[in-house]
């Protein structure tokens, strides 16, 4: 483990029984999650993207240790925390917090804003006395630009947007030192999407954040992070450094992700390849054999269906493919 | 709709509540008057009443309602009116706790089951399920003959038997508050089992368990006065609706009808008001419980 990452996945795997019945007899399971391997640098943002269903909040939810795993391994700021036992993840909870995508449900409807933000030191034993607890509310609200007089109110009384800067705030509360991010734009207007985006930027450089990212719209990706790691059916299948990956993306599925990314400039807009993807994304219940892409890739070759691409490293990027071995 | 009054913290005083309620419904506004005068009356039974509850006079057996005997005398002199005051007072005391207990059983076997799932869910549940196949009368007619009658004895039987009951409305709610993100977002910054059960289910459990509450007083009153009715409640000498009606009520019923309308409109009134409260608390705390 190299001291510059805050966080190492190695290999691991997710699955989920298939149920049947009244009995919920297990009769299979699906792989969410199918050996990602990733690390995290200190103080950057790595993002997750793919299509709905690939597996990237289950990733997330397993980094956190809130889902458990069948195989892998996570290292966290230099703790293997894969066996921890939920007493001795209290501790690492301090320092990895998350944000979600729905600003709705992440509050509690009946608890103050004050209060919610303050949780999180309540529930560490860090709230000192009446008046640092305050304080730190008035002075965490700043952060995020919240009014501090804001605190006594409920959080139906907000916007999306100003609900998804409290939930920013009860993650900070901590001073963590990773922040999940997932989906913690998808569910705003666009215009308040660049906003939110933009806080979270301006906080990782004033605080030294580090962000897991995920998304499936890519022009907020691009926007926000270092590296992106591009997920198709639990498995990474390209990870670049940001401009590597939009300039010259190599997968043929990052191609058709990107391809599908609409331009701001009404002409490139027109002459935007339509379609690369095609068809449906196949049921995790029975994956395509060899490379699990090969049943929706226009370039596909005879031996995508029989051998699964082993991931190698192409120039600055880190692929999965048939074509580039 | 009922997104946003979901969404919706408690009203912040129970006074402006029920005005609002009084407005919008103003049948359970006024069921809960009714319910208010009812628990005055229980309460302050001992004042309000002009004679003992067992003061007889023999000179006056069996007169109709006068100005002296606002309902009349039954027929060993004993006032009606002031009866009925202490049958209330019962009434108050059976119907809050045994209700009270119901619905702690219910809060303690509905969060668990619902929050925790799994094998002892199943167990409890198919527990449940037996239980709810007993016809209640017969099940309270069974335990009170083997336990034998007696205030202590009903408040028990009926917070047993309605608490089982009414842990599944409880579960289901306590399942829909868990399926949340608040309380996701509360274990992954490492809250304890229990600061997400007090802090994040509970409230949001609330206003379920208020309305079963207030549906429970009225269901165990009525029960109560069935099982006196049946001789298996409350032991005389102590007045209660159900003894009333059984008692007096039916042997002098045709010479004296106020014998058994006194505790028979009694009955009625306040039951009938406590659910229609009850249906317009649930209205308006939590539209999902509609139709249970
Ligand atoms: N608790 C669960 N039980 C069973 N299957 C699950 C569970 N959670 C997720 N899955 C399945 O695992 C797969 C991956 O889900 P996941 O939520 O990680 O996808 P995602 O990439 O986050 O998608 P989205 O963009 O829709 O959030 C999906 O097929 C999903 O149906
Ligand atoms: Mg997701």
């Amino acid at each position: 483990m190299s001291a510059s990452n805050i966080l190492e996945v190695r290999d691991l795997q997710v699955h989920f029984p298939i149920t049947e019945g009244l009995l919920k007899r297990q009769v299979g399971s699906i792989a969410a999650v199918d050996g990602v391997s990733f690390h995290i640098k200190r103080g950057e943002t790595f993002s997750l993207v793919g299509e709905s269903g690939c597996g990237k909040s289950t990733t997330a939810l397993s980094v956190l240790k809130m889902q458990p795993i069948l195989a892998g391994q996570i290292v966290f700021d230099g703790q293997d925390i894969t066996d921890h036992s939920a007493a001795q993840m209290r501790a690492v909870r301090r320092k990895m917090q998350m944000v979600y995508q729905d600003p709705f449900g992440s509050l509690n409807p009946r608890m103050k804003v004050g209060a919610i933000i303050g949780e999180p030191l309540r529930v560490h034993g860090m709230a000192g006395d009446k008046a640092q607890y305050h304080g730190r509310i008035k002075e965490l609200m700043k952060t995020v630009g919240l009014l501090e007089d804001m605190a006594e109110r409920y959080p139906h009384e907000f916007s999306g947007g100003q609900r998804q800067r409290i939930c920013i705030a009860r993650a900070l509360a901590l001073d963590p030192e990773l922040i999940v991010c997932d989906e913690p734009v998808s569910a705003l207007d666009v215009s308040i999407q660049a906003q939110v985006g933009n806080l979270l930027m301006d906080l990782q450089d004033r605080l030294g954040l580090t962000y897991l990212f995920i998304a499936h719209d890519l022009s907020v990706v691009r926007h926000i992070s270092n590296r992106v790691a591009v997920m198709y059916l639990g498995r990474i299948v390209e990870e670049a450094d940001r401009d590597t990956l939009f300039s010259s993306p190599k997968h043929p599925y990052t191609k058709a992700l990107l391809a599908a990314v609409p331009e701001a400039d009404p002409e490139l807009e027109a002459q935007r390849s339509e379609q690369l993807i095609i068809g449906e994304i196949p049921s995790l219940r029975s994956p395509p054999t060899g490379c699990t892409f090969h049943t929706r890739c226009a370039d596909a070759m005879p031996v995508c269906q029989r051998h699964a691409p082993e991931r190698k490293i192409n120039g600055e990027t880190l692929l999965s493919c048939h074509l580039y071995s | 709709m009922s997104e946003v009054s979901l969404q919706a913290p408690p009203s912040n005083s129970p006074l402006a509540f029920h005005r609002k309620m009084l407005r919008h419904k103003p049948l359970g506004g006024i069921g809960g008057l009714v319910f208010a005068i009812f628990l005055f009356c229980g309460v302050f039974a001992d004042v309000l009443a002009p004679y003992g509850m067992n003061e007889t006079n023999m000179q006056k057996v069996l007169e109709a309602p006068s100005l002296d005997h606002w309902m009349g005398t039954d027929h060993i002199g004993r006032d009606v009116f002031s009866r009925i005051l202490y049958g209330a007072q019962l009434s108050v005391i059976i119907g809050f706790l045994a209700a009270g207990l119901a619905t702690v059983i219910s809060i303690i076997l509905g969060v668990l089951t619902g929050y925790f799932g799994g094998k002892i869910d199943m167990l409890i549940q198919r527990f449940v399920d037996a239980w709810m196949t007993f016809p209640d009368l017969v099940l309270l007619i069974v335990v009170v003959s083997i336990i034998g009658p007696g205030v202590t004895q009903i408040i028990i039987i009926l917070g047993c038997l309605y608490g089982i009951a009414g842990s599944r409305i409880i579960r289901g709610s306590t399942i829909a508050v868990r399926e949340n993100m608040y309380t996701h977002a509360a274990q992954s910054m490492g809250a304890r089992t229990l600061h997400v059960l007090w802090f994040h289910v509970l409230p949001n459990v609330m206003p379920v368990v208020i309305v079963l509450f207030t549906t429970r007083v009225g269901a165990v009153i009525l029960a109560e006065a069935g099982l006196s009715f049946l001789g298996l409640g409350i032991p005389p000498p102590v007045p209660t609706w159900g003894s009333m009606l059984s008692g007096g009520g039916r042997t002098y019923m045709y010479v004296g009808p106020w014998l058994a309308l006194a505790p028979g409109l009694a009955l009625t009134i306040v039951v009938y008001s406590i659910n229609v409260y009850g249906d317009a608390l649930r209205d308006m705390l939590d539209p999902r419980m509609r139709g249970r």
